[in-house]
């Protein structure tokens, strides 16, 4: 335990002071507290998943609010209770199946009620794990089905249960871990539906995710040009466009004020996101919302990348002001050149001159055109109202 | 040109050096500059003008040449600019950059209006200072000097083929054409429609040997590098129109320089010169004064824009003051400035350039046998195809010159020659005033009843005439914010910020990426335009259409302030088809933060357009008589 303490202050005081930067990073090394945290945590023989996730809970509260801006912190915590709940379903019906050879038998009035009872809470909280669908929806079954820990269940079996429930639990995490690293790849493969030939792609700033779908398509010989818009105040699109020259691809930069000069050549815009909400709005690095309204005017295709792990189901209330954080303003302004006009404020005492740099912008969800990421599942590519489809709970 | 003048009095190399040389203070601040590349050089606020009296707190900011006027050179450019003699002439020729300064006009109806927004050098402006070293500039050529015995041979015998061809042509062809195919000068004279095709290539190719002639003796004489081409294309002056054509029809405006004659069909706009075509731009590049060198990698998007880089050329020219005869002083100082980026936009161009004209003007006395008019036209193509290649015309000079040139064509010819003289000069003052200051007057009092008591007004870059308005609007009294929004490369915002901060108006400072956050608190946006096309599309700096599009997705109104001389008759569609590229080292080079980069393509754009649907409001003066002449 004063392990995951010193483990867990760590990771607060990183995230507080904004240490880690980019919502892969900070999944990352989310998923990999919190998998340590269960590996460390003893739990009692009852209601052992109860406890993982109170343990869980408390921790990702303080986690997230530490840095309420950085909502990737909130979606791997519930990730990971939905995971442990998960695993908890899927070791309740497996010993379920064990304990009663015929779980539906012929003869109806045989069956025990308990297994009933068992079978219909496991067939209810299964349900509720998949995405609704109508069959779900038709069955009628309630969503919010409670866990309960079957009471039939041997007591021989809870030792055995516990290690197992552990050691799916982080076996899943582990796996959700690997998904985090290799988002890329899997967004990257398929680069080469949207790319074809000879076509000119807009970016700002840079993100990773859009690097690799890049390169991938100029790996199948797609044949294309890059502009990239530099992003200021951080200049990230010099980096990108540095990293996209060393891979050979043709690129252009340009200052963000020549975007919509731009834009009318330009067939797709490509970029990647900080967070997507549950209504299809994207966080963005700052300028993309002036991106994204160039393009709705030209017409040209707004493409959003975005990683499981940042698609959050909060919706955004202001998030102009609530998922949005100001900068330092010595990133426009150098504070020695404009010292001496510091000095001289209004009757009010305020100061004459304020500076505002915020980190990031809001995209409404009309503006986005698509969204790509890496869910195995067959709906690799969403619409924004699709959005809602998606499992991830609370 | 001037070889023909009165040879002019050779003034003691003293009064030289005054104008010259920086006043002693000056000087040392440019080694200082020199060591520190990272720390920008910004602009002395004239809250502080001795720079000695910083509280412990403030950090001293480097103080460079261009201090003298609060307008200084935008942050953004590189400190080896400062290093030029060009700067120290700022101490004397006080064109403010980035908003003109209007009480240099001395209109007394206007001079109360407008406040004197410069501390530093109060009182003597660089009209008459600039005439001064003007007068000793082009008396040196006078004294040895292998040019100018260059040029006679090599215009003779342009001359001689050009009269066969265009009898009532003078040697100093200036002149207009409106196609840029046409090689012929085009001369007001329908004539230049009759001239074959066979006879045009006969004065092309006299033309091609004189100019090989010249480099040959070019290279016999001196052993300046690179002066070749420039120098047969100065011996070659005479057959200028040439370089017009091409490098006028390379400008920004369109229809441009119009034909003294109105006889011609002036409505149809020619088309531009596309600099695809690299044989064409070969010509102009051997006419070029003003040698630029290529950019290294050419964007594809742009390749029909000419491709310049711009003030690599600065030293080069700095050194050529001396010899370069052919251009006024005065004229040349404007250009170089503008090369050098001191001098930005429409309406402080325009001034300067015209004030530059009237300089010359006043010095000019036309050659014995000729029309004063007709040679004072063609000087002044040659001013203004120097002016172009340093950089290319904005819609406002363009609109000037086609102005002063109607005034030059309309001179009765019956004046003296110094009373055409002064016909001209008060015509030009007329039309700054008219055009330029009382349309500003005008504009600002209908604006500022726009702007109400608690308002946020958003404002992109900097702009004369929205500057103009905000602080009417706060010498008024009203109450209301103001927040600046700033973008790459230029930065101009800073320097606007500075001027307000100065006067007590409360600002914000954003960066255009955050425009987007700062919209929601925005009452009213104002924009300064460089031009109002025919179809109601404005021409402006790059990024002004990003922040007029996110006005309007904000419901926020936008009004764009332009004054009426700036309207022009060309429509543009999208942004690629007409600009101004900008210099690409200044993407690289990020002011303050070191970013390395070895990037492949670099695109810079200059102008941009707002398309009309998110304009909905013109501000301008009210007048009948709307595009001039």
């Amino acid at each position: 335990m004063p392990d995951t303490h010193a483990l867990v202050n760590d990771f607060l005081n990183q995230l507080k002071k904004r240490k880690i930067e980019g919502s892969k990073a900070t999944a990352k090394l989310t998923a990999e507290l919190l998998r340590s945290v269960i590996s460390q945590q003893r739990i009692p023989h009852t209601n052992q998943a109860g406890a993982l996730i109170q343990a869980i809970k408390a921790i990702g509260e303080q986690l997230i609010a530490a840095n309420p801006v950085e909502v990737a912190v909130g979606n791997i915590v519930r990730r990971v209770l939905h995971i442990i709940r998960e695993e908890d379903l899927s070791l309740t019906t497996a010993s379920i199946g064990g304990l009663s050879l015929h779980p539906m038998s012929d003869d109806e009035d045989n069956v025990d009620p308990d297994d009933l009872s068992a079978a219909a809470v496991a067939a209810a909280a299964r349900s509720t794990l998949r995405a609704p669908s109508l069959q779900t929806l038709l069955e009628g079954v309630p969503h919010s089905a409670p866990l309960h820990q079957s009471s039939s269940s041997a007591a021989t079996d809870k030792n055995s249960r516990s290690r197992k429930l552990k050691h799916h639990v982080i076996e899943t995490v582990n796996e959700l871990i690997r998904d985090i690293t290799t988002c890329h790849e899997l967004i990257a493969e398929q680069a080469v539906e949207h790319i074809h030939h000879n076509e000119v792609i807009l970016t700002l700033g840079s993100s990773g995710t859009v690097i690799e779908f890049l390169c991938a398509a100029k790996e199948k010989k797609r044949s294309f040009r890059v502009f990239v818009a530099e992003g200021a105040p951080r200049y990230q699109g010099h980096t990108l466009a540095k990293e996209l020259v060393a891979r050979g691809l043709q690129t252009t930069v340009i200052t963000d004020s020549a975007v919509f000069a731009m834009i009318s050549r330009v067939n797709m815009v490509i970029v990647g996101a900080h967070a997507v909400m549950a209504n299809g709005g994207v966080i963005a690095p700052v300028g993309l919302n002036m991106v994204a309204l160039a393009a709705q005017r030209h017409a040209v295709p707004f493409v959003v990348l975005a990683g499981i792990h940042k698609l959050c189901p909060l919706y955004p209330h202001n998030p102009q002001v609530l998922l949005n954080e100001l900068k330092s303003p010595s990133e426009l302004l150098d504070f020695g050149e404009f010292s001496d006009c510091m000095d001289f404020g209004i009757a009010s005492a305020s100061p004459l001159l304020h500076v505002v740099n915020p980190a990031f912008d809001y995209v409404p969800p009309k503006l986005v055109s698509l969204f790509i990421t890496d869910t195995s599942s067959p709906c690799a590519k969403m619409q924004p109202k699709a959005r809602y489809a998606l499992d991830c709970k609370d | 040109m001037d070889s023909r003048r009165a040879p002019r009095t050779v003034i003691d190399p003293k009064v030289r050096q005054v104008g010259f040389f920086a006043p002693p203070d000056r000087s040392q601040s440019v080694p200082l500059l020199q060591n520190s590349n990272s720390p920008p050089s910004p602009p002395l606020s004239d809250l502080s003008p001795s720079g000695n009296s910083l509280s412990p707190v403030m950090i001293p900011p480097p103080r460079h040449l261009s201090d003298l006027s609060s307008r200084a050179v935008p942050v953004g450019f590189p400190p080896n600019r400062l290093l030029s003699p060009l700067h120290r002439f700022s101490g004397e020729s006080v064109i403010p950059v980035g908003s003109y300064n209007p009480s240099e006009f001395a209109s007394p109806s206007v001079g109360d209006f407008f406040e004197e927004k410069n501390a530093q050098s109060p009182g003597p402006r660089r009209s008459r200072g600039v005439g001064g070293s003007g007068k000793f500039a082009s008396s040196l050529p006078a004294g040895g000097f292998e040019l100018p015995p260059e040029v006679k041979p090599k215009s003779l015998t342009t001359v001689s083929v050009v009269s066969n061809l265009q009898p009532n042509v003078t040697e100093k062809v200036g002149e207009q054409s409106n196609e840029s195919q046409d090689g012929r000068g085009a001369n007001s004279k329908p004539l230049k429609e009759k001239t074959s095709k066979a006879e045009r290539r006969a004065l092309q190719e006299a033309q091609r040997a004189a100019k090989a002639a010249a480099k040959a003796e070019g290279n016999a004489g001196s052993g300046v590098a690179n002066s070749v081409n420039t120098k047969a294309g100065k011996a070659s002056k005479a057959p200028v129109q040439k370089k017009d054509n091409v490098s006028v029809a390379a400008s920004e405006k369109r229809g441009g320089e119009r034909m003294t004659d109105k006889d011609r069909k002036k409505d149809v706009p020619h088309p531009r010169m596309q600099f695809d075509d690299t044989s064409r731009v070969e010509k102009a590049k051997k006419r070029a004064v003003v040698k630029q060198t290529e950019v290294r990698n050419r964007v594809e998007l742009f390749r029909h824009l000419p491709q310049y880089e711009h003030g690599t050329r600065l030293p080069d020219l700095e050194k050529k003051f001396f010899r370069l005869n052919s251009v006024h002083p005065a004229v040349y100082k404007v250009g170089l400035r503008y090369l050098a980026g001191d001098i930005s936009g429409g309406n402080a161009r325009c001034i300067a350039m015209l004030q530059a004209f009237q300089e010359s003007i006043m010095e000019y006395s036309p050659p014995k046998e000729k029309a004063l008019n007709r040679d004072l036209t063609a000087k002044l193509n040659s001013y203004v195809s120097f002016l172009i290649e340093c950089r290319p015309l904005s819609i406002s000079m363009g609109n000037a010159i086609k102005f002063v040139k109607s005034r030059i064509a309309n001179l009765p010819l019956t004046l003296s020659e110094s009373e055409a003289k002064t016909n001209l000069l008060s015509e030009i003052n007329k039309f700054i005033n008219e055009k330029i200051i009382l349309a500003d007057k005008v504009i600002v009092q209908h604006a500022v009843t726009k702007v109400r008591d608690g308002d946020v007004l958003l404002t992109y870059g900097s702009s004369s005439a929205v500057e103009m308005i905000l602080l009417h609007a706060h010498e008024l009294g009203k109450k209301f914010r103001v927040v600046i929004v700033d973008a790459r490369p230029k930065l101009e915002g800073r320097l606007l910020l500075r001027r307000l901060l100065g006067k007590g108006i409360s600002c914000t400072y954003v960066h255009l990426n955050g425009v987007s956050y700062i919209m929601s608190q925005v009452t009213r946006v104002f924009l300064g335009a460089s031009s109002v096309l025919a179809n109601g599309t404005v021409y402006s700096r790059v990024g002004t259409a990003c922040v007029a599009m996110v006005a309007n997705a904000c419901g926020v109104p936008v009004i764009v302030c332009c004054e009426a001389y700036k309207f022009h008759e060309r429509v543009q569609l999208d942004s690629i088809c007409c600009n101004e590229l900008g210099d690409p080292d200044a993407i690289l080079k990020v002011q303050g933060r070191e970013e390395i980069n070895d990037l492949k393509d670099i695109a810079n754009d200059e102008n941009l357009q707002i398309p009309p649907t998110s304009v909905p409001v013109i501000v301008r003066e009210f007048r009948k008589d709307q595009i001039l002449i």
